[in-house]
């Protein structure tokens, strides 16, 4: 019964969740299996961005949830991201050991270059998985609870929450550019070893990191889901129209408004967790206000409040990106600008809505066709 | 006519009011389930309701009506508790003082307002909206993890049937007829399961078939619940009337059958004299 409330009705997000799964199978086998002569063979590197892609998808998955479902505009989930990122980046500093350049049992290099002498407290803990999996939960989850709270309460809304969370991000990414915060200041978290114990360049690791990335998705997929077909979901959705009718039903418009910030917040923060073991890398850079408007743009282009069409939009475009910036590596933001126009003016509901209306338009001449 | 025929058992005490839901059945033994006495509201020195008495009975349908400026709207407000009046007692059954109450304890507690403009959801189907209005548990927790009870969605049948909406259940309310809207926001009124219905101007702006089957609706609540109907329309205040109160400056100025209050020469001159 569940499954059928949370799939009937929801063509596309079937066709989208489809498509992931027969990746997740496929590709796994074209990279291993198949030789590296045949044409078929997918590269390592392919798998790695595929991958990254996979993790651009979720983060556009969890803003869809608060800004298509509950009409809350965040520029500042790259934040949840980052710091998902950076509790991941920790943990894997840490599976370091030894092995770094200076040679420290415990410190990371950085910590050893500008002479510190002890680990500082919040570094104890992520050199076990389980605490930092607990921490890429709970830190971006706090601080949205904290942040949501602030604002919701006060009932911040529209324009001016997405002010705040714009320099919510601007202001973590100042903080994290400083050496004496013990991230690594603007050089972040690299140079990782393993994961798990398994060499977090092998293959087959990148495989089992390109898989637990698909499979993320697809659960946070029915998760949300589950959450808008609820009746919570539902009323949600009348926040999002009326919102001030809402509350006059009898419904606790803030404590709706803020779990669901929290849940996307986590969403978004698995997400980053997911992204640096593939990339290899996190600085402060991921916490640029830019990157926040970006993960808009790519919601907006794939459609907003379907859930599946953030999906979509992540992928184009940042496959568009991907192509994009081989050849003019500088200019990006000028397409990117071009899009947001573009998508404002006419695809005021993305891709997905211009196959929906292509559909309608199709079934609409079906009909006057038959007499 | 004497305006404090059902005046209230004074010897009562007044319940102190805890539970929104008021914990413990409404006493209507006297008949009325609601009594607005002696009620005056200014503002800024200019009287809107001015001394106003008005007994409504268990289950009976009172159409109200009166010239522009009245006091009819600001007479629901009173009741609603959207706006505390200056002096005067208001209470429901004969123990709860809706004057110490606040608008939402008072919509809680079986008193619903359905307001002249129609503001369902309009994102949602019929049967969504009408299951957002439902009574009980609206914390976020639970709304997410539990489905209707068998008895909420029979409650839910019942008054898709009532409102005449059963076909359009999966119809996106945003593309219901004016009409349709109206009897949905009273399906959702009736999902609480209200005692008293205060409804402002359901038919304006409706054809005379939506009118028609307004007044077919709203004859057919009476008597489950107590229904008040302020409207300027006069031949549909006829068609379902049995008591009509006339207000004017904020007081009642006649009150009885449809053809009694025609034929007051009071009225007839505050009509006229419009
Ligand atoms: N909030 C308010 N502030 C000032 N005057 C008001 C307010 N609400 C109503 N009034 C005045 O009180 C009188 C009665 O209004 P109302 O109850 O809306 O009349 P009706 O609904 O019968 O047309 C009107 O003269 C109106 O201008
Ligand atoms: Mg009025």
């Amino acid at each position: 019964m569940l499954t059928q409330r949370l799939l009937t009705s929801d063509k596309g997000g079937m066709l989208v969740l489809g498509l992931i799964a027969l990746t997740c199978i496929v590709v796994p086998i074209l990279n291993l299996a198949v030789p590296e002569s045949s044409p078929f063979h997918v590269s390592t590197f392919a798998v790695t961005l595929l991958g990254k892609f996979l993790c651009y998808a979720l983060l556009a998955l969890a803003l869809d949830l608060i800004w298509g479902y509950a009409g809350i505009l965040s520029l500042g989930h790259g934040a949840f991201f980052a710091l998902g990122g950076y509790a991941m980046g920790m943990y894997l500093m840490r599976q370091i050991g030894d092995r770094g350049k200076y040679g420290d049992p415990l410190l990371p290099d950085f910590m050893v270059f500008l002479n510190w002498q002890d680990l500082p407290w919040y570094w104890h803990g992520f050199d076990m998985f389980w605490f930092a999996a607990l921490m890429i939960i709970l830190v971006p989850g706090i601080l949205a609870w904290v942040f949501g709270w602030l604002a919701f309460r006060s009932r911040v809304t529209g324009v001016y929450f997405a002010i705040i969370t714009q320099a919510l991000t601007y202001a973590l990414m100042l903080a994290f550019f400083r050496n004496e915060m013990g991230f690594g200041g603007n050089n972040g978290l690299t140079d990782f070893k393993d994961i798990l114990d398994f060499s977090i360049t092998a293959d087959s690791t990148r495989i089992g990191l390109f898989l637990a990335s698909g499979i993320a998705l697809m659960l946070a997929y029915l998760a949300c889901r589950y959450i808008v077909t609820s009746r919570a979901g539902k009323v949600i959705v009348s926040i999002r129209d009326a919102e001030s009718r809402t509350r006059f039903s009898g419904y606790q418009v803030e404590s709706y408004k803020l779990w669901l910030f929290v849940f996307s917040a986590v969403l978004a923060g698995i997400a980053g967790a997911l992204y640096v073991p593939q990339v290899g890398i996190i600085n402060p850079g991921e916490f640029s206000p830019l990157n926040s408007i970006e993960l808009v743009v790519w919601v907006a282009t794939g459609g907003r409040g379907t859930l599946y069409g953030a999906i979509v939009g992540a992928f184009s475009v940042n496959y568009g990106k991907t192509v994009f910036t081989t050849f003019y590596p500088e200019a990006w933001l000028f397409p990117l600008g071009l899009l947001f126009v573009l998508v404002t003016l006419v695809l005021p509901k993305g891709l997905v809505g211009l196959i929906g209306r292509f559909k309608k338009n199709k079934s609409a001449t079906n009909k006057e066709e038959q007499p | 006519m004497n305006p404090f025929k059902h005046a209230r058992n004074w010897s009562t005490k007044a319940l102190p009011v805890k539970d929104p839901n008021f914990g413990h059945p409404l006493d209507t033994s006297h008949g009325p389930i609601l009594y607005v006495e002696d009620v005056s509201v200014s503002f800024d020195g200019f009287k809107a309701l001015n001394n106003l008495n008005l007994y409504i009975d268990e289950g009976e349908l009172r159409c109200i009506i009166g010239p522009n400026g009245a006091g009819k709207t600001t007479m629901m407000d009173v009741i609603t508790g959207k706006t505390k009046p200056d002096s005067g007692s208001i209470y429901f059954g004969q123990q709860i003082n809706l004057r110490e109450l606040s608008e939402h304890q008072i919509a809680r507690g079986g008193i619903g307002r359905k307001f002249q403009k129609p503001t369902v959801f309009e994102a949602l189907s019929v049967y969504e909206n009408l299951e957002l209005a439902t009574a009980g548990n609206k914390k976020f927790w639970f709304t997410l993890t539990r489905e209707l009870t068998g008895e909420q969605r029979d409650r839910l049948d019942e008054v898709l049937y009532t409102i005449g909406l059963t076909q359009s259940r999966f119809n996106s309310a945003g593309n219901l007829s004016h009409g349709q809207k109206q009897w949905l926001e009273i399906g959702m009124l009736l999902m609480q399961s209200p005692r008293v219905l205060l409804v402002d101007e359901p038919v304006a702006g409706m054809t005379g078939e939506e009118t028609e089957r307004t007044a077919e609706l709203l004859t057919s609540l009476a008597g489950k619940h107590s229904v008040i109907v302020v409207e300027h329309d006069m031949a549909f205040v006829r068609s379902i009337a049995r008591k009509v109160t006339v207000l004017h400056q904020g007081s009642v100025l006649a009150e009885g059958s449809m053809d009694q209050v025609q034929s007051d020469p009071k009225v007839i001159e505050v009509y006229l004299g419009e």
